[in-house]
This record gives structure tokens, C-alpha cells and sequence, in this order.
């Protein structure tokens, strides 16, 4: 890594799994960052890329791993930007190997692409260990388990920073950690520097999930406005070596950086502010300070931290199924009425003919979303009737689509658009163990 | 302001913004005050019982407030509000992204 001057600069370029490509060639392009992070793993993500990995077991990482490599590295590599990123999923080697070809076929000979292990502890943990947040153990799922993976933290990273990788593929590493490691290394942050791994944490926790921070999951014209959100810009952050951070932007991206984009992603995810548990620390953000420096750039600070926890929270990944979804439209006169008659017929004859009791019908534009919150229903002339079924039986799945489907020509008049899918479900459940089932590790390859 | 008529009651929208994230069966809805002089009427407005309240059949666990004040902010957990969560819930929006909304969408009154 370098350092260029006295601010350390670190960019998204992904917050998600399915998060855009180009905006991170643009930030790779034009950012002059010192790190781009790739925050690609949800907890279901990494179920459903254990299920890949079963399939296929030269897969089960990330599916836009290669396109984002692709665009990403050649670039990266001119600019001096170490990639960190998590989308080895559950097959992290497979990934640093994909990885590896890909740069050898774009001709980058020598660049270093480490890939931490360690955080699969499948074999490791008993089916008697107890859930974190509720009452019963791994063996009552009942359910056949797909893989299990330890948050990893700082102390997985440094090590292969300190190696000289140009990128870092890993599985479950703990969001913000990806970011905390690498300003450790260059502002030299001890170990034991609660403070400031409390700092590094904010700026993870606040960068982690990209353009959250520049405008998206934001807009709400009217009241809230957000400039060119179809070309939004992935976020940068400024790090000082005291913790502080500006956060900011390409100027000529989309989006916006304001105290208030900053505000709503200070707290997103967030229980008790000052208590933010990672595998690095317990950061504490309830005494943040905000201040807007300019257009697009708001500077964030003390941010603060205590001791670690004890324990390193795993998530266990089950295979759960299928979750069947079908509907059929209704518009006109007296169209919601038409949908809710087809939501009787489907509820009746799946019970009465099929021993389905537990779809759920929900009719989108009248009632859905806030049905269960007990909001009054709308009068609509446009709606949908849609069947949502979890199961375990593949045959009441197409139970559920074919009975939505025969409504075309068996229920209510004027009903159209019938779509129905069957798609693989995943149940994940969270529990602690102790850190010393973790032993993480690296493994350099050189392309 | 929002577009509604002159004469509609006041809701949290008019004077706040709001985000909602989950964990698990357990949704968290952060609110901002725009204006710090709003900041104690949205603190009366939205109590941890009045949102327990509200919303009976959704959230089945209990609820609680958190204050950054100097932000003018309030962060309340809803414990067991997402209908089992995105790994059960039949919800379209399993994640609950949308209870932002069911906050912003309740009547101030003074």
C-alpha cells in the first residue's frame, strides 16, 4: 500500500453481493485510492454460496467475482490500489485461483493475490451449541446444514497486508474489518488501540455498504432530493491518523454526501450506538460528530472503543427448501375486490384440496407490505395477487403455482400475468464460540 | 413539505428521515429530526410504547429507544418485528426495509 499523503484514501467499490460494476471502475479510475473494498457477503449470501460450493466445488464464491475482476484489476494495479474484498464466500481459494488466471490472462505477471482461510469452522463447532439471540441449539433446525463460518476480524487481514498483496480475497470477513486493517497498517494503529480501532470501525461501518452513504436508500423526491441517483458515485473516505474521516465522492458522480445521508448510515443496522460489537472491538459511536466541509463532504469523528468481545459470532447456514411465489393481475373497476376473491379461491383450495395452510396472499397495491402492521387496506383499479409458500416439499410448491395459475381461466374476471418460480431457500442462525476454534491463516498466489 | 392537502394532519415525514435495517428477526429504524427545534415533538411523538402500540400484531417483542441527541436523532430496536425475519418471513419485504415508512407515516400531535 501506499501512502501518499497524510490522509489515507478508501474507497467501496461494492456494498453488496449484486452491487453495480461500472461506478467501481470509475472510483478505481479517478479515486487515487489507496484500498478499494468489496463488501460482497450477507449472512444468506454465504448460506446460498455454500450450496454452489456443494454443487460445484470449484465454485461458491461470489458470481460477479471474474466481470468485477476483470474491470477492477488491470486498474487497480496502475493506480496502486490494494483490492480487499470478501467475495470468496464460501470457496475462498476458488476465488484467489479464478483471480490468479484472470490476471495472468490480462497480462499482469507478479500481482500478489492472497486468500485468507480459516473462517469455515463446519467441522469444528458441536450441533449442541446453543443460539446466540434465542432459546435452542443448532440440532433443533432439523434442518441439513450447508456450512458454518466465523467472523473474522483485523488480525486475519494485517498479516497478509504486511505480505505485500495486491489483493485480498477472503470468505466471512467482518465487514468494517476490511476497512479498520489497512488503516491500522498505514497510520500504525497498535493492536491493542481500542480508540482508534473504534474510529477505523465508524468509517468501516459507514463505507461498508457503498453508495448507502452517497445518496442511495435515500431518495424520497419531494422531501428528500438526490442529484443524478442513476449515476451515483461509490463512496470515499479520508482517513486521518488520529480517526477522523471526511466522506465524499468523485465530483462528477451522482449522488450526494450530506450529514443526513451520513446520519441515516451511522445507525443502519446499529442496536445500542455506543455498543457496535466486531470481532476487532466494541466501537462506540454514540458521541459521532458530524460537520459539513463543502459539497459532498462530511467530515466524521470521535468515534470511540473498548475491549473486543469475548467471543467470535459464527453464522450456520441450512438448506431450507424452496420458496414458491406466484401471481395474477386484476385492474378496472372493482379490482381489488376480483384480487381478494382470487386470494379466498387459492387460501381455500390449497387447504381444502392440498393440506397447504401456510401461504401467504397478499394483494400488492391494495394490502402487502403493511398488512401484518394492521394499516387499513387501499381501494385500488390496479392490483396483483401474489402466493408466497415456504416448504420443504418440492411437490407443494408446484402445488401452490399451478392452482395460482388455473386461476386464469377458474377465478375471478379479467385476471392476467400469471408468473410463478420456484427458487432454493436458505435458514441461517447465529451463534458464539470461543476464538480459539479460529485459527486464520493466508496463502499468497503470484500471478 | 410533502404534497398532501393544506388541511392533512401532520405526520413524522413532515419533520424527519428515517432508515430501517435488520438483524435477524430483530428490525432497527433510525429517525433524524431535519430541525433541532423539532427534535423534542418528535421525541413525544414517537415513544417506545407508542410504537409498541401501534403496531400490535407486528411487533411481538418488546421495544426500545435510543437518543443521540446532539444529532437530534432516536434509534429504536423492534424486537421480533419481521415476521421471523428474511430467512422465514412471507413478507414481499422480508428485510422489513419499509418500516422506515411505518414511522414516518404516523400523526404528529402536539
Amino acid at each position: 500500500m501506499r501512502k501518499n499523503s497524510d490522509v489515507f484514501r478508501i474507497g467501496t467499490g461494492a456494498g453488496f453481493s449484486a452491487d453495480r460494476l461500472d461506478p467501481a471502475v470509475d472510483l478505481a479510475r479517478h479515486g487515487e485510492l489507496d484500498v478499494m473494498v468489496l463488501e460482497c457477503l450477507g449472512e444468506r449470501t454465504v448460506a446460498f454460496a455454500h450450496r454452489d460450493r456443494m454443487a460445484n466445488p470449484s465454485r461458491g464464491y461470489n458470481a460477479h467475482l471474474e466481470r468485477r475482476m476483470r474491470a477492477l484489476l488491470p486498474v487497480c494495479k496502475s493506480a496502486g490500489t490494494v483490492i480487499v474484498t470478501n467475495m470468496g464466500a464460501a470457496n475462498p481459494r476458488a476465488a484467489a485461483l479464478r483471480t490468479q488466471e484472470i490476471a495472468r490472462e490480462l497480462g499482469l505477471d507478479g500481482v500478489k493475490i492472497a486468500c485468507i482461510k480459516g473462517d469455515d469452522v463446519t467441522d469444528r463447532v458441536p450441533m449442541s451449541q446453543p443460539f446466540m439471540d434465542e432459546p435452542g441449539t443448532l440440532a433443533d433446525v432439523g434442518r441439513p446444514i450447508v456450512g458454518m463460518n466465523a467472523y473474522l476480524g483485523v488480525d486475519a487481514i494485517v498479516p497478509a497486508l504486511q505480505a505485500g498483496a495486491d489483493v485480498i480475497i477472503g470468505g466471512r470477513l467482518a465487514d468494517p474489518s476490511m476497512y479498520l486493517a489497512p488503516l491500522m497498517l498505514c497510520h500504525g494503529w497498535q493492536a491493542g488501540d481500542m480508540g482508534r480501532a473504534g474510529a477505523g470501525t465508524l468509517v468501516g461501518h459507514l463505507m461498508e455498504c457503498g453508495m448507502q452513504i452517497t445518496g442511495g436508500y435515500f431518495a424520497d423526491p419531494g422531501v428528500k432530493e438526490v442529484p443524478q441517483l442513476a449515476q451515483c458515485g461509490y463512496p470515499i473516505a479520508e482517513v486521518a491518523a488520529d480517526g477522523s474521516a471526511v466522506i465524499t465522492k468523485l465530483p462528477q458522480s451522482g449522488g450526494c454526501v450530506t450529514e443526513a445521508t451520513v446520519k441515516e448510515q451511522l445507525l443502519y443496522e446499529v442496536h445500542d450506538p455506543a455498543a457496535y460489537l466486531t470481532p476487532d472491538v466494541t466501537a462506540d459511536f454514540s458521541r459521532v460528530q458530524l460537520k459539513a466541509q463543502g459539497k459532498d463532504r462530511v467530515q466524521v469523528s470521535g468515534a470511540s472503543g473498548r475491549t473486543r468481545p469475548d467471543k467470535l459470532k459464527v453464522t450456520a447456514g441450512f438448506d431450507d427448501g424452496f420458496l414458491a411465489e406466484a401471481g395474477v393481475s386484476y385492474a378496472g373497476p372493482g379490482a381489488s375486490t376480483r384480487g381478494r376473491l382470487a386470494g379466498d379461491i387459492v387460501t381455500t383450495r390449497l387447504k381444502e384440496t392440498f393440506g397447504i395452510s401456510d401461504a401467504r396472499v397478499d394483494l400488492i397495491g391494495a394490502r402487502s407490505l403493511f398488512a401484518t402492521a394492521g394499516l387499513p387496506d387501499v381501494e385500488s383499479e390496479d392490483v396483483r395477487l401474489h402466493v408466497g409458500l415456504r416448504t420443504t416439499n418440492r411437490d407443494e410448491a408446484e402445488a401452490m403455482l399451478w392452482e395460482v395459475e388455473s386461476l386464469l381461466c377458474c377465478g375471478p374476471a379479467g385476471g392476467g400475468g400469471f408468473r410463478g418460480s420456484i427458487t432454493p431457500a436458505v435458514m441461517t442462525k447465529s451463534v458464539l464460540i470461543d476464538r480459539a476454534l479460529v485459527t486464520p491463516s493466508f496463502e499468497m498466489l503470484v500471478a | 413539505m410533502t404534497a398532501r392537502g393544506r388541511n392533512a394532519p401532520r405526520i413524522v415525514r413532515d419533520i424527519a428521515h428515517a432508515r430501517a435495517g435488520d438483524k435477524g428477526n430483530t428490525s432497527n429504524v433510525n429517525v433524524w429530526a431535519y430541525d433541532c427545534a423539532d427534535f423534542e415533538l418528535l421525541k413525544r411523538n414517537l415513544t417506545a410504547e407508542r410504537i409498541k402500540r401501534e403496531f400490535p400484531q407486528l411487533i411481538r417483542g418488546p421495544v426500545e429507544r435510543y437518543e443521540i441527541a446532539h444529532l437530534y436523532g432516536l434509534n429504536f430496536v423492534l424486537h421480533d418485528a419481521l415476521e421471523g425475519g428474511v430467512n422465514a418471513s412471507l413478507n414481499l419485504d422480508s428485510h422489513g426495509k419499509s418500516w422506515s415508512y411505518l414511522l414516518l407515516g404516523l400523526t404528529l400531535e402536539d
